[in-house]
């Protein structure tokens, strides 16, 4: 029973961080129709930008209390995704939004390649070790260890995805995303700036992206030029589990497979009886993805799809 | 001007021709790896071997993305299958030493058997549901092969299977160099002219295969589910021929890398292999089987061309500003992203495609710039 809930612990805090990438890839695809594969790579530069600001302070000695030094760090990280995000639309996507949607995917992929390499030679290739900035005082909740930056990071990503939604569903320009969304030339008839909203879209995603990037380095205690990628496609799995496209199914479908997740790196050996380790938990959270959309194939919340139109 | 034209015209329908062109272009294939060895080295005669290599694994992928457009991201684990079947079945690892002729068809079942088991209960995805999971798939079977060393060691693990066996027909061992009518010709050699064999016959299978009912079908199933199914076609048969045809070509080229390298291990079968893969389909021009090839070619190629970035450098600034290594996938994915910016339908698309997408383009935008009025 304690591993159980330690590992529900566990396994909340990181669909906390899926949830929030997750997030950005289900926007762009509702709104474009587009895998966005270099948002994975928008994570990872929000973390290292992240991590050089705090690095820098650290540094130069002034005495600031650790909150206070990772705010700030976050405070860089979080414009300059934005403007990286902001960026990558206009330059790569928007000129082929007439053209096939392979080629769209084929340029995510290109831009992903880019910006790693760019990471790569800014920041080399070794690991960089994340400063503990938050207490990690360790809270016991009924059989289970949960330390403060746990409990912030779910905190903290609660309140962004009820900023988030409340965004979408009760100011003006959320109601321009649905609409676009819905379709984008009746939505511009309606006058609907569609580049703005398209814009905004990439911009708020990769602003939730640099938070997640913060997040994820300080929750392993590590950050990398290649992070991104790995986080990025469990991020883009957990919005197809919960039917992309929807907010609140990448909300749950990122929580779904941090807890499968977790649950099944705790609990694999004992169900095989030792045949198959915890290096499976990949294997897990993918099979439990391949079964849910066999059964529901547009997803957990995804709407049923009616055969095209 | 005009008469140029003319005569232009008239020559590339001469049938004489078409002969003269075929012919070029087999004494120039025969005669390549001597030039490229003589040119630019060993190494270059290997890195053209692998092209061949990956023009028919793209041509594999072609069937399932460019004539069905099922898009899967998830390809290289039938090539994972197809090279680990021929690693364990011809390797020091069981001690087992399996003839060429037997394990190829073993691969290319296998892996067909593979294409089924992933195709079946994904057929009712679309587009990018099924994009996810195809990629799922390609994991598993990558995290099983690297953790299948315990408790049994089947695939020993991350170190991977050494000392498989190198490619024989009967007695002919292509490991080593022979001599044909007085002219020496090395093993990586023998590998090419295998290659370029096989390679051909793939492509004459997809030639063959686009021009029949199959193919049609294929093609109407990519253009519109729901009246393919209205004309009498089995779409669920049809969709999963297309999984396993598109598998045993992998299987294939599977095997034939395995006993090309002599060594195999997960490191090779990553997400961004699958996606390599996809990039030759689509950079080349979907569907199109000469653009698949260029696409396969070029993706090869232009890695392995960008590592004399370094000495460039040394020529002309007269030392190395940036390392030749990381400036390397830099430079390819800016080539990705360049090229789909340019010609967003591939390199060298089909006539067909071509007309549809020029076609489409002109009235999209005529609509779409009427929209953007309003907006304003």
């Amino acid at each position: 029973m304690d591993i159980f809930l330690q590992q529900l612990v566990n396994g909340v805090v990181l669909g906390a961080i899926y949830a929030l990438v997750a997030l950005g890839y289900t926007m762009v695809y509702g709104i474009l129709g587009l895998i966005n594969f270099a948002h994975g790579e928008v994570v990872m530069i929000g973390a290292m930008v992240a991590l050089t600001v705090i690095q820098l302070l650290l540094a130069s000695g002034v005495p600031l209390p650790g909150p206070v030094v990772a705010a700030i760090g976050l405070a860089a990280a979080i414009p300059t995704c934005m403007l990286l995000g902001f960026a990558i639309e206009r330059v790569a996507y928007r000129p082929l939004r007439e053209a096939p949607r392979l080629a769209a995917l084929i340029t995510a992929i290109g831009m992903s390649i880019v910006l790693q390499n760019v990471a790569m030679i800014i920041w080399g290739r070794r690991y960089h070790s994340v400063p503990s900035l938050l207490p990690v005082t360790p809270h016991q909740f009924a059989g289970a260890t949960i330390t403060d930056l746990q409990i912030f990071i779910v905190l903290l990503a609660a309140l962004i995805m009820a900023g988030l939604l409340y965004l979408v569903h009760r100011t003006r320009l959320g109601r321009a995303m649905r609409a676009t969304s819905q379709n984008p030339e009746v939505a511009g008839l309606m006058g609907v700036n569609i580049n703005t909203v398209i814009s905004m879209t990439f911009i708020i995603g990769s602003a939730l992206a640099a938070v997640a990037g913060l997040m994820v380095s300080a929750y392993y205690g590590v950050a990398h030029y290649v992070m991104g990628f790995m986080l990025g496609l469990k991020a883009f799995t957990a919005a197809v589990l919960g039917g992309i496209g929807n907010l609140g199914g990448a909300m749950l479908g990122g929580l779904l497979l941090g807890v499968i997740e977790s649950l099944g790196a705790g609990y694999i050996g004992t169900l095989t009886g030792g045949f198959l380790g915890s290096h499976y938990q990949d294997v897990f959270a993918f099979t439990v993805l391949i079964l849910v959309l066999v059964f529901r194939p547009s997803g957990l919340l995804g709407e049923r799809v009616t055969e095209r139109s | 001007m005009l008469e140029t034209a003319q005569r232009w015209a008239r020559f590339k329908r001469d049938p004489r021709a078409a002969w003269a062109a075929y012919v070029a272009l087999a004494v120039l294939l025969i005669a390549l790896p001597f030039v490229t060895d003589w040119m630019l080295g060993r190494t270059w005669v290997r890195i053209v071997a692998f092209a061949l290599l990956y023009i028919m694994l793209a041509l594999g992928l072609n069937i399932v993305v460019g004539y069905a457009g099922l898009l899967d991201l998830g390809y290289v684990a039938f090539f994972a299958v197809g090279a680990y079947l021929y690693a364990l079945l011809a390797s020091p690892h069981f001690g087992l030493h399996l003839p060429f002729w037997l394990l190829m068809p073993l691969c290319a079942a296998i892996a067909c058997i593979f294409g089924v088991l992933l195709g079946a209960p994904t057929l009712r995805l679309r587009g990018d549901y099924l994009a996810i999971v195809t990629l799922g798939f390609g994991e598993i079977i990558r995290i099983f092969l690297n953790n299948l060393n315990a408790p049994v060691n089947i695939t020993n693990g991350p170190q991977g299977v050494n000392l498989i066996d190198p490619i024989r027909l009967g007695d002919f061992s292509l490991a080593q160099p022979h001599s044909i009518a007085g002219i020496a010709v090395p093993s990586v050699y023998n590998y090419y002219y295998l290659f370029l064999a096989l390679a051909l016959a793939v492509i004459f299978v997809s030639i063959r295969l686009e021009n029949s009912r199959i193919g049609r079908a294929w093609v109407a199933i990519r253009e519109d589910e729901v009246a393919a199914a209205a004309m009498g076609i089995n779409t669920r048969n049809v969709k999963l021929l297309a999984f396993a045809m598109g598998a045993s070509f992998g299987g294939i080229s599977g095997g034939l890398f395995s006993g090309f390298q002599g060594f195999v291990s997960p490191e090779s079968f990553t997400v961004i292999e699958s996606i390599m893969i996809l990039c030759m389909v689509v950079l080349g021009g979907m569907g199109h089987i000469p653009g698949v090839a260029l696409g396969s070619v070029l993706l090869v190629v232009l890695p392995e061309a960008l590592r004399y970035l370094g000495p460039l450098q040394q020529a002309l600034f007269g030392r190395v500003l940036a390392d030749p290594a990381d400036l390397r996938l830099l430079v390819f994915g800016l080539a990705l992203v360049l090229v789909m910016q340019l010609r967003p339908s591939g390199l060298w698309p089909s006539k067909i495609r071509r007309r549809e997408f020029s076609a489409q383009g002109e009235e999209a935008r005529h609509e779409r710039e009427s929209v953007y009025d309003a907006a304003r």
